[in-house]
């Protein structure tokens, strides 16, 4: 159910989204050695961003965790948490799909690849360290240090294509200075797909955020399944 | 302090639901377990994939020394030399350089359809005699440049 408060920032999000996906299919040409498969960089990159920065938000709420700064930031961590491993699992998925025809083979023991996975470990690790105790509060703390270390994984799975010998190409635009390589209307459909996919994350962390709220608030047992339920 | 879970009674449709649920200290440790055993068979697996000397592949320059060829399989990676693709029966021939060496492969397998001469390729397989690399695995190393197929009007 929409929230009131999210109105706005829905439909800016859903904007987003259609001009990510008119500017990503239609005004973006193919590529001239890839073909048709290389848009998939404009839902794969923003994936993979969209991780980065959701580690982030939780490597910072974990951070407040620590400090004791009160109980909502333990739950906006597990929310980015969840988003970002949600994320990582897209952009390796993604990119298995667009490794196919273009490299010739779905996966291979790359660096990047190898690194992107174990981010994708690091993420899981955090959520599922929450529930080794029985206790929420022990359980907090442990998603905590679990999040601030596992933050590791970012700029070792981002420079991975720059430190070591990969298969993967390195960063097109995220990357020491220099000109950006890409053409202007496949940098837009690029722009697009990360401000869309930032948009649509932030959406979905502030509901989750929410949903464990309500659940933090109820009582009873098993409501925060009932609260998913409602958020999805 | 958590209360302990109680399970609510499901629905007898769905059939893993009539087995004894495990306990509930079983079931709290079960998701970190799961990540962890994952987290050994990645390391173990990429240890065994990045292979012997923990690069992803070789260059033909870091090859050439080797003659006989280090056992095992490989990687080697390296620009097409523009000229060097020849069909040989069901085997591609061509030659990768990194401007300073070049190593002959022999592959055989499946050919990407983006493989060409001038472009990054990274083949897998082992270093035969005569220093001719043989390859059952050809992958592609596309740059990080993005052009459209014409120049832009």
């Amino acid at each position: 159910m929409p929230h009131r408060d999210t109105c706005p920032h829905s439909a800016v999000a859903a904007l987003a989204a259609s001009a990510a996906l008119v500017t990503g299919l239609v005004l973006a040409p193919a590529d001239a050695v890839q073909g048709e498969a290389q848009r998939l960089m404009y839902v794969h990159v923003p994936a993979a961003w969209t991780a980065y920065t959701a580690f982030t938000v939780t490597a910072v709420s974990g951070l407040a965790v620590l400090a004791r700064r009160g109980t909502v930031w333990d739950r906006v961590g597990r929310a980015a948490a969840e988003l970002g491993a949600g994320m990582t699992a897209l952009a390796v998925a993604l990119g298995m799909i667009w490794g196919r025809p273009v490299w010739g083979v779905w996966w291979t023991w790359d660096p990047r690849l190898v690194a992107t996975l174990a981010m994708l470990l690091a993420f899981l690790t955090c959520l599922a360290v929450r529930r080794w105790h029985g206790d929420a509060a022990r359980g907090a703390r442990g998603a905590a240090v679990a999040g601030v270390a596992g933050f590791a994984m970012v700029p070792v799975t981002h420079f991975s294509v720059l430190w070591w010998r990969t298969l993967h190409q390195p960063p097109s635009v995220l990357r020491p200075p220099g000109d950006v390589p890409v053409d202007p209307p496949m940098l837009a459909a690029l722009a697009a797909g990360v401000l869309a996919f930032t948009l649509l994350g932030c959406l979905v962390v502030a509901r989750r955020v929410r949903a464990l709220d309500a659940a933090a608030a109820a009582p009873a047992e098993h409501v925060s399944r009932a609260a998913l339920g409602r958020a999805a | 302090m958590i209360p302990p879970r109680r399970r609510l009674r499901r629905p007898p449709s769905a059939p893993w639901t009539r087995r004894r649920p495990l306990p509930d200290r079983v079931r709290r440790r079960l998701p970190l377990l799961l990540v962890g055993v994952a987290a050994l068979a990645l390391g173990a697996l990429a240890f065994s994939g990045i292979g012997d000397g923990m690069v992803y592949y070789r260059t033909p320059t870091e090859l050439a020394g080797h003659d006989a060829g280090p056992a095992g399989r490989l990687r080697v990676g390296g620009l097409v030399l523009p000229h060097s693709v020849r069909a040989e029966g069901d085997a591609l021939r061509f030659r990768l350089s990194d401007g300073v060496g070049t190593v002959e492969v022999l592959h055989r397998g499946e050919v990407p359809p983006v493989f060409r001469e001038g472009q990054g390729a990274v083949a897998e397989g082992v270093l035969g005699p005569g220093g001719v690399f043989r390859s059952d695995r050809l992958m592609v190393k596309h740059s990080d440049e993005y052009r459209a197929a014409e120049p832009a009007r």
